[in-house]
């Protein structure tokens, strides 16, 4: 057994959040407060319970081994950076302790301490020293480093005119080659373009086999899985499980935590809605048959939608899908007027399926994220809101009868249609 | 067996604890000291920096010192009694501007030092102080940068300096000290407060009347002498001005020892509290 290298205990953070004031507050209101305090203890009221607190982090404990890589997982908001932060010293917990044995890196973002003005070159000193390098360390690595970013010629250059994808790669050749004993890493892997993604999943995991310990927060699961064999999985700011990379990732995804391919509401009392529509489940299956988690991209899809509608006379619920992709953008927002039956719902309390089919051949590699609601028109009330509801992905297996025949490089766009070609020529004049 | 990470032996143990309280007025002078490579970086960024893209570069840091030299001579340098006799005016407003030059321009650097390095704060952690004390580098050069120009004012007008000239070393770390103390404590106010910002020119326009800068202190009534040598700059501007110009007369050690103390009260009051709000700058910036 190694020894332990991070061991945190009870450590809790408290934000203080909903002011109605500034984000920061103003000179001239403190000094009003200070004048008004004294006046509210006479009153007998007591200062600052207008304001609410958080807390991002609760009795969080657990320790790590050296040479361990541990992930932390957890939807936004669960506290994941908050504990980075803590942990990296950058902000200090309101309780709780933590001990860190050895040098510690963190890494919360790509290009820590780049200046615009300055030369690629002068960025690397500035980045690595702002990460703590020391100098003779940056100008041993310096050649390494230049050559992992790819941006030899462009090292006298204003680091300004760099494209937005040079200065994240520069930015990580920094970070990559840190030689801290415990490294802190926060979702850096959601830059750059795939190649990049893997020349850095790359390097990390040979960070990992170096020995080092590493405390890794990603969105990823297929990179959490790659590099970790442990996980934490938080969620308002506690521990909700800890332990093998793959087991913690599985209650992840099966837990209402993560989103998968099918959501069930069982008890109506917690499910999305009101008196006029409540969801009951959304499933995404393949048109064979079956949930599908991964979908070939060439095969159709169902999205089904159950839900209980009182049936009133004046509001005719419609169900509304909207499908994201993993940058966020909308690909399409749909509504089931589109079929016949919809005029056809009896006015009456029921349960009603919705089924909506997606063809193969018309969505782009990679997540689907679709919202789901009902919803009632003229006027426009939202009943049952589903944000992030089902999630799948979409895999091309380039077997050479896809839209991108037998081309198995990058293919830009937002969908993927299979489009009716008509090619023709005139004779050979 | 898996081999240490480099440079893990041969560093400080490392054994870092992180929890809710750290004591009140704890320094840490160890861990600043061995950020000094980081503070070094940022000092030579803010040289490479300050002067990119202009036309006149590095020449900023005589050419504001001497614009004023050249409207205080032409608006005040008729004025009897404001520069002690035997002195020509413009050398006496120079003498008195380059050591406020590096003043003010540190006092306004190392205040919104924190501000400016308000990504760095949320991103990385280093001792915070390193912030303030680098942003007066880069003022630190102008000030040499004018000296240079201060010495060839004192050629032209065929003053000979006296071995006092040695003062100025002390002088100039008075100055800087100043700077700071005072920097140290608007730096973590314009955290929280950004109407720092805003008053720090003004505070700074103030301060110039109320140091001997363009004018002597003799000119300041005897009974207004005690409050007025509360102003550390008035001991600084004193002493430099005894130290290049002074015709053999004694030091003006009385100023130049109240100048000091007043200094460090400001110095641990800014400290103190700097390091009471340090904890949330990141959570506040």
């Amino acid at each position: 057994m190694n020894d332990v290298v991070i061991s945190v205990e009870g450590l809790g953070k408290r934000y203080q959040i909903g002011h109605q004031r500034d984000p920061y507050g103003r000179l001239t209101e403190s000094l009003w407060d200070a004048l008004l305090k004294p006046l509210e203890l006479v009153r007998g009221r007591r200062g600052g319970e207008t304001s609410e607190w958080i807390w991002a982090l609760r009795d969080v404990s657990f320790e790590v081994r050296e040479g361990d890589v541990v992930g932390v997982i957890g939807r936004n908001g669960s506290g994941k950076t908050t504990l980075l932060k803590v942990l990296s010293r950058i902000t200090e917990p309101t309780v709780g302790s933590a001990v860190l044995r050895g040098r510690v890196g963190s890494l919360l973002e790509v290009g820590t301490g780049f200046h615009q003005e300055l030369t690629g070159r002068e960025n690397v000193f500035m980045s690595g020293a702002v990460l703590g390098m020391r100098r003779a360390e940056i100008i041993r690595k310096f050649d390494e480093i230049v050559e992992f970013a790819g941006v030899e010629q462009f090292l006298d250059t204003p680091v300004k005119r760099y494209s937005s994808g040079m200065q994240v790669r520069l930015g990580f050749a920094v970070a990559a080659h840190l030689e801290p004993e415990i490294l802190f890493i926060d979702e850096v892997l959601a830059v750059g373009d795939a190649e990049f993604q893997k020349k850095c999943l790359g390097k990390m995991s040979e960070l990992g086999q170096g020995g080092r310990t590493i405390l890794f927060v990603s969105h990823s699961m297929p990179a959490m899985l790659r590099l970790c064999e442990r996980a934490i999985l938080l969620d308002h700011g506690q521990v909700v499980t800890s332990g093998p990379s793959h087991a913690v990732v599985r209650a992840y995804l099966e837990s209402d935590l993560g989103t998968t391919s099918e959501r069930r509401w069982d008890d109506p009392s917690t499910a999305p809605g009101d008196e006029v529509a409540r969801l009951r489940s959304v499933r995404v299956t393949s048109a064979r048959g079956g949930r599908a988690d991964e979908v070939d991209i060439r095969e159709a899809i169902d999205i089904e939608v159950e839900y209980w509608s009182a049936g009133l006379d004046n509001l005719r619920p419609t169900v509304n899908l909207a499908a994201y992709n993993d940058e966020d953008t909308c690909i399409f927002t749909v509504i089931d007027q589109a079929n016949e039956n919809f005029k056809n719902i009896p006015r009456r309390p029921c349960m009603i399926r919705s089924t909506a089919r997606i063809p193969g051949q018309f969505l782009a590699e990679g997540r689907v994220t679709v919202n789901v609601a009902v919803v009632t028109y003229n006027p426009f009330i939202g009943h049952a809101v589903e944000l992030d509801a089902v999630a799948f992905h979409v895999v091309d297996r380039t077997e050479g009868d896809g839209v991108r025949g037998e081309y198995a490089g990058p293919w830009p766009g937002v969908v993927r249609p299979m489009l009716e070609w008509n090619i023709e020529w005139a004779p050979d004049a | 067996m898996i081999a240490p990470p480099r440079g893990a032996t041969a560093e400080r143990p490392a054994v870092v604890e992180i929890r809710a309280r750290r004591p009140w007025l704890s320094l840490d002078l160890p861990e600043l000291w061995s950020y000094r490579e980081l503070g070094y970086f940022l000092v030579w960024r803010d040289i490479k920096v300050r002067y990119k893209q202009t036309v006149f570069g590095a020449a900023w840091a005589v050419i504001q010192p001497f614009l004023l030299m050249v409207v205080f001579s032409l608006f005040l340098g008729r004025i009897s009694g404001i520069a002690p006799e035997g002195v020509p005016y413009p050398l006496f407003a120079f003498a008195g501007l380059v050591p406020w030059t590096l003043f003010s321009q540190s006092l306004v650097g190392s205040s919104n030092s924190l501000v400016a390095a308000s990504n760095l704060i949320q991103k990385v952690y280093f001792p915070r102080l390193l912030l303030p004390i680098a942003a007066i580098g880069a003022c630190v050069l102008d000030f040499g940068i004018a000296m240079v120009v201060l010495v060839l004012m004192m050629v032209y007008f065929g003053v000979s300096p006296s071995p006092a000239i040695l003062w100025l070393v002390p002088l100039t770390a008075l100055a800087i000290v100043a700077a700071l103390a005072v920097g140290v404590l608007l730096s973590a106010l314009n955290v929280q407060y950004r109407d720092i910002r805003y008053a720090v020119p003004f505070l700074i326009q103030l301060w110039l009347f109320a140091s001997p800068v363009a004018y002597s202190a003799d000119l300041v009534p005897p009974e207004w002498r005690t409050i007025y040598e509360l102003n550390p700059m008035a001991g600084v501007l004193e002493g430099f001005r005894w130290a290049l110009l002074g015709q053999g007369e004694p030091p003006p050690l009385g100023v130049i020892g109240v100048a000091a103390a007043a200094t460090v009260v400001v110095f641990v009051l800014g400290l103190a509290y700097f390091r009471r709000v340090e904890r949330t700058f990141a959570d506040v910036i």
